[in-house]
């Protein structure tokens, strides 16, 4: 049970006001794309042990959307950022850099 | 209009709480850039009330204005004040990007009073509604037992909660249940 | 035979009797006692009777951990079976009964497994039952059902309610011994805002048992100021009978509040789950002894040291006259001690250590008892009761043993800290070899949100068995909790503890070392499930090495007390057998709870009533005194159809039917999905969420639309309405109206956020009701205030108005292919315009109908329903939708998808009309098979029954069905089965999809 500082209300969201939107910062395919990249799209999903970028809802709150950066063996949050935006704000991906040697990094 | 019932339709329970219908009341959502230029200064003269910051409420002419989302605001006014006030508010900034629908019927509006109410609250929302946490003049959105609702505090000993019209009956029984006498937990220091 | 003594029990209060039945015998006991101080007061020694070969079984602790001493409590509405007497409290008119045997407790025919137990060993279930099927129904199966199991399953509901509670504390300190408030009184000391719970009814824990002085004071009296200076403070919060059950990530705690058990029927819930959230844990949980593992280990009287000394010093009850007390640490001569002390006779103290010094041996020995170095139980005489028992070398196979008379055996094992909380959210333990105990590492403790350990460990739970270790450890614990959760860290001293030293501990995992199999076959691991050493080094011979395989292969630990007597034996035993060190062998996973919660808590309020939130619309009140039967869409409840006088769903349905086709019907279209969709990328928005052009719909139009998943499946369709410049209102099906609100908002948030377009989700801001049939304009104008006529209120057209004086929106829009008028009005005045609707409607013979009839009309036309012609692998394409996909978009949502292989394939099943030769009604959901078996002998199929009614418009059964290349088949006939037990297959020729008005002139009038 997870607790996520939703960053549009500023309030710190028990899970269970939550949705999950499983990886964040998909680039969207639509017509004209190749059929693997298509694929990639639609199915192609990390699952990493270690540092993951996800997208979650506050479903039960503001109804907004936002992106968290976290641990899936630490639980260990590095931090929750607007949906707004395509890829990691730099300042995070160094912060978890520097908390995790061996992470290959934003990519 | 005479004829509009609310979905409690005056309903109250005494437990070792107070649960109340509150009676049909007016709301309007309002969407925009809460931000933008010119904004505030047109909120504020259709209803009185100035834009709230995150997560809070203000009031002003028997109304109250309430943060629902970073570009959405919750107006609760009069019952029959809400259609003119909607429209009002659209026409003030019909030059911005902005929605502004009277909801008054798509919720309903309860009330809890009494020295635990605060414990009622915690029977049912993941919300942190200690005293150290929860006041006057703060909005939140959450949810309680299974559904959506929100709450805010008109003062120390009482709450207002907003819930969906579908599930009125639902969450009246909720708070009815958790006031019942014998539930009382003592969790928060008396009078708060 | 047990006795209470005068000058003990410091928990009961002896002017305070209490009367209560067990197995329906009125039994008395003290207020303070729980149920099995009480019943071995009384001098009922046997409590119940073991799982597998119905031994006879007394308590063997006086706590949580009790394997045995489990009973079937209450009656009727309050009848719980397998409650622990150990943690039961007693109540005036409490009523037990013992579970297990038949027929009774003192005589169990079951008992006859014991005999048996040569040919029930570990995995026996697994080995036996691969004999014929047949065996199993005739024999096993009979067999086992009467002799397994424990308790009797509850036959009336529970009378209590339960709740839930939500609350949030910088620290939880878990545990109310002296530890607990040690912690809890260093926590607050650092500001910090805490709770503290104790699972027992009582403070202190086992200190005021143990002995010992704190800050000068004997334990009790400490524990007495300590509880009033946290009582005092206002950042900290005392709960006892609450027990913390669970931690989970990120600081979340689930702790079992016990309000009522004690006091039954008295109006407060039962019980309370406590939903916490902390910022950190503190677990102050104690250790608990281990049994010793010698042969006849599980006959009444035998019991952990430090449970005869509880009975004892708490509740005044000696277990024994003549005790032996049997050990391989210094812990157990205070039992021996305080046995002694309370003029019962302790025959020996067998100890398996070679060589015995320090203080509390000695103590023993100048008190004149009498210590037998490097000795062992080679086993237990007697049956329902210990008579004696045989002590031999530990050292050796326990053959020549000397008899020793006695009526009650203390034992203790050695000491394993309480580290399932610890556990529960991934902290892991470290292997103490000269403790020989598992214990915290903390350097690997479960991390919480902000990378930091969460969990700490306080006392001897953390490893630290000796008072003055324990304070220190607790303090330390309870100032690094407070700062680790932003407080600060008190520069307050822990306060200063005397207590004896001890000597080391020696493991002895098996009693004699080198006992024979005869003797193993009678050393329990496990009291309630009945494993004894010699099922886990079976399991080790084979094969079995992993401690998690051995675990369900023996059933070792499975039982309700998970196994917290018998885990760290049992894999040490393993270990033996495997010739592996214990780290090695590693432990099991605990998992919350801690011990069994009741159901009731789980689920809180959510009972009746409440069990799930019910939607309503603003006419239900009126539909529910008007016949109606429910029909559940999603949360919601519609009418499925009115009863009149005595007829069958399937009358009304068709009556229903036939009168919204012949006169005119009234639909509560409420829960339709309503969600508004505004600003000046609003079209351009909607153009990407529906597959049909929306942008080009002029103000005052309808149209129909189709919404894709952006894998290419139908996920939703409905009417569409242009409401102003820059302003659309979309219909949703009622399932869909939070998930499509979600779904258009998660493409704006997520991927166009420069788009201006906002949306409101308005479903249950209007109240809808459908007027439709023939005569529908005619009530329309009866009620009176808007011209509906054909020319001023086109098909597929939207107008605002006054509707009998109630301010409206009236669409044109048909889902039954007659006229039809949806109007939508404030929801607070749905059930007026409902009135004035069958008021005016009266002279036309209106009546309302409900959803049967609305998919038998839909169904008649071939119009399709979201959740029956789709499944989530449905496209437009495969339902004839075509003409709904717009060709001059470059874009809309599974536009791409549709266009992979797959979805472009003309073998997909797509769908036709089926009609029945038989004129019958096709079951729901029918497989229409094909020639020949798959790949994994499985019969091919062709298609797919997808709806399917009588239709009492043509007096016969219709269905829709998808099939294999089914548009191209048209008059075809298809085998259905209809799988009534007769084999029967009814032939059904492939027809178009709309069986009625083909032309669609009855809607457009």
């Amino acid at each position: 049970m997870l607790i996520l500082e939703c960053p549009y209300c500023g309030v710190m969201a028990d899970e269970t006001e939550l949705a999950a939107g499983g990886e964040a910062h998909l680039k969207r395919e639509g017509p004209g794309s190749s059929d693997a990249d298509f694929e990639a799209y639609l199915f192609d999903r990390m699952n990493p042990k270690g540092v993951h970028f996800e997208r979650w809802r506050h479903a039960s709150g503001c109804g907004k959307w936002f992106h968290a950066a976290r641990n899936t063996v630490t639980l260990e949050v590095y931090g929750t950022y607007s949906a707004q935006v395509s890829e990691p704000p730099k300042a995070l991906v160094t912060a978890i850099k520097r908390k995790v040697p061996g992470w290959e990094g934003w990519m | 209009m005479s004829e509009a019932v609310s979905a409690l339709a005056g309903a109250t329970y005494d437990g070792y709480c107070k649960v109340s219908d509150a009676g049909p009341v007016g709301m309007v959502t309002l969407r925009g850039d809460l931000a933008a230029k010119g904004f505030g200064a047109a909120v504020k003269k259709a209803t009185g009330c100035a834009v709230p910051g995150q997560g809070a409420l203000t009031s002003a002419k028997g109304r109250r204005l309430a943060w629902m989302s970073p570009d959405e605001l919750l107006l609760f006014c009069g019952y029959d004040e809400a259609g003119t006030l909607a429209t009002a508010l659209g026409a003030a900034l019909a030059g911005q990007h902005a929605l502004a629908v009277n909801v008054s019927d798509a919720r309903v509006v309860l009330h809890l009073e009494g020295v635990g109410a605060r414990e009622v609250m915690a029977k049912l929302t993941p919300a942190d509604v200690s005293p150290e946490a929860f006041g006057p003049g703060q909005m939140r959105r959450t949810r309680l037992a299974q559904v959506a609702a929100a709450f805010h505090m008109p003062d120390a000993a009482r709450f207002e909660i907003i819930a969906f019209r579908s599930v009125a009956a639902y969450v009246f029984e909720l708070l009815s249940t958790a006031a019942q006498p014998g539930g009382e937990v003592g969790l928060f220091p008396a009078g708060e | 035979m047990s006795a209470r003594l005068e000058g003990y029990g410091r928990l009961i209060d002896r002017s305070q009797r209490v009367s209560f039945q067990f197995n329906g015998k009125r039994l008395r006991g003290y207020a303070g006692d729980t149920l099995a101080s009480a019943l071995m007061g009384a001098g009922q020694l046997v409590l119940g009777r073991s799982f597998k070969y119905h031994r006879p079984r007394g308590a063997v602790a006086s706590g949580g951990e009790e394997p045995n001493a489990l009973i079937g409590l209450g009656r009727d509405g309050r009848f719980e079976p397998d409650q622990r007497a150990t943690t039961t409290e007693l109540f005036d008119g409490l009523e037990a009964v013992s579970q297990n045997h038949w027929p009774s407790l003192a005589f169990d025919v079951g008992e006859l497994n014991t005999l048996a137990a040569r040919v029930l060993p570990a995995g026996f279930y697994y080995k036996t039952f691969m004999a014929p099927r047949g065996a199993w129904v005739k024999i096993f199966e009979p067999f086992i059902r009467m002799s397994a199991g424990l308790g009797r399953v509850p036959e009336t509901a529970d009378a209590d309610r339960y709740e839930y509670l939500y609350a949030h504390y910088d620290v939880v300190v878990v545990g109310g011994g002296v530890a607990g408030l040690v912690a809890a009184r260093a926590a607050a000391a650092g500001g910090a805002k805490v709770l503290v719970l104790e699972q027992s009814a009582h403070w202190g824990g086992r200190a005021p048992v143990d002995g010992g002085e704190i800050d000068g004071l004997a334990p009790d009296n400490w524990v007495k100021t300590a509880l009033e200076d946290l009582e005092k403070a206002p950042n900290v919060t005392l709960r006892n009978r609450a027990m913390a059950a669970g931690v989970y990530d990120h600081g979340y705690l689930l702790a079992y509040e016990r309000v009522a058990d004690h006091t039954p029927g008295d109006g407060r819930p039962r019980h309370r789950l406590w939903r916490i959230r902390a910022g950190r844990i503190v677990t102050a949980t104690g250790a608990l002894e281990r049994p010793l593992a010698f042969a006849g280990n599980d006959v009444p009287g035998v019991m952990l040291a430090s449970a005869m000394r509880d009975y004892l010093v708490n509740w005044g009850v000696a277990v024994g006259q003549r005790i032996v007390v049997v050990t391989n640490n210094d812990d157990a001569y205070r039992t021996a001690l305080a046995m002694q002390a309370a003029g019962r006779e302790v025959a020996a103290v067998l100890d398996a250590r070679e060589r015995v010094t320090g203080a509390l041996p000695d103590a023993a020995r100048a008190a004149g008892i009498d210590v037998r170095e490097g000795h062992a139980i080679a086993e237990v005489r007697g049956h329902s009761r210990v008579k004696s028992v045989l002590a031999a070398r530990q050292k050796g196979a326990g053959k020549a043993g000397e008899e020793i008379a006695c009526d009650a055996v203390a034992m203790s094992g050695g000491w394993s800290p309480v580290v399932h909380l610890w556990s529960h959210c991934g902290g892991k333990l470290l292997w103490d070899d000269d403790a020989a105990m598992f214990r915290p590492d903390p350097d690997r403790a479960p991390t919480g949100a902000d990378g930091a350990g969460f969990v700490l460990t306080a006392g001897a739970a953390s490893g630290a068995l000796r008072l003055d270790a324990t304070l220190a450890d607790a303090h330390a614990a309870g100032k690094a909790a407070a700062k680790g959760a932003g407080g600060k860290a008190t520069r307050k001293a822990a306060p200063k503890a005397v207590c004896e030293p001890e000597a080391a501990i020696e493991p002895v995992w098996i009693m004699p070392a080198e006992a024979g199999p005869e003797k193993r076959m009678k050393m329990w691991l496990d009291y309630q499930n009945d494993v004894k050493v010699s099922d886990v080094q079976l399991a080790a011979r084979e094969g079995y090495e992993s401690v998690e395989h051995t675990k369900r292969y023996t059933t070792l630990g499975m039982a309700t007390d998970q196994g917290k007597l018998s885990n760290i034996n049992g894999l040490a035993v393993l270990s033996q057998a495997l010739h592996k060190p214990i780290p090695e062998t590693g432990t099991t996973t605990f998992r919350p709870p801690y011990t069994p919660i009741s159901f009731g808590a789980i689920a809180g309020e959510a009972r009746g009533d409440l069990f799930q939130p019910l939607r309503r619309t603003a006419m239900h009140e009126w539909h529910e005194a008007n016949g109606a039967f429910w029909e559940p869409v999603g949360h919601w409840r519609r009418p499925y159809c009115y009863l009149r006088g005595g007829e069958s769903h399937a009358e009304a349905v068709a009556r229903e039917v036939s009168n919204t086709r012949e006169n005119v019907g009234l639909l509560d279209a409420s829960t339709l999905g309503k969600i508004l969709v505004k600003g000046p990328d609003a079209g351009r928005f909607l153009d990407m969420m529906y597959t049909n052009m929306m942008s080009t719909l002029p103000v005052g139009k309808c149209r129909y639309g189709l919404m894709c998943s952006e894998n290419g499946f139908l996920i939703d369709d409905g009417v569409v309405a242009r409401v102003g410049e820059d302003e659309w209102l979309c219909h949703t099906t009622t399932g869909g109206a939070d998930r499509i609100h979600g779904h258009m908002e998660e493409w704006l948030q997520t991927e166009w956020w420069d788009w201006k377009v906002y949306t409101a989700n308005l479903t249950e801001q209007y109240a809808q009701i459908a007027v439709v049939g023939p005569k529908a304009r005619q009530v329309l104008q009866a009620v009176g205030g808007m011209d509906v006529s054909k020319e001023a209120l086109p098909f597929m057209q939207w107008k605002d108005g006054r509707l009998g004086g109630l301010p409206v929106r009236i669409y044109r829009i048909s889902f039954s292919g007659e006229l039809s008028y949806e109007i939508a009005v404030d929801a607070n005045l749905g059930q007026g315009l409902w009135d004035r609707l069958r008021e005016a409607g009266m002279g036309f013979g209106m009546m309302p109908y409900g959803t049967e009839a609305l998919h038998v009309l839909r169904a008649e036309k071939g119009f399709i329903m979201i959740g029956d012609e789709t499944d989530g692998t449905v496209i437009p394409q495969d339902l004839g939708l075509n003409w709904a996909l717009s060709k001059k978009k470059d874009d809309y949502l599974g536009k791409r998808a549709q266009e992979r292989s797959h979805m472009a394939d003309p073998e997909r099943w797509r769908l036709v009309g089926l009609e029945t030769t038989d004129s019958s009604v096709l079951p729901d959901g029918a497989y229409i098979p094909a020639h020949g078996k798959n790949a994994n002998g499985q019969q091919n199929t062709q298609g797919r029954v997808t709806s399917t009614y009588y239709s009492p418009t043509l007096g016969r059964g219709i269905a829709m069905a998808l099939i294999h290349r089914g548009p191209e088949r048209m008059g075809e006939t298809v085998g259905v089965p209809v799988h009534d037990g007769t084999g029967r297959v009814v032939e059904a020729k492939i027809v178009e999809t709309c069986f009625y008005d083909k032309e669609g002139a009855k809607q457009d009038v």
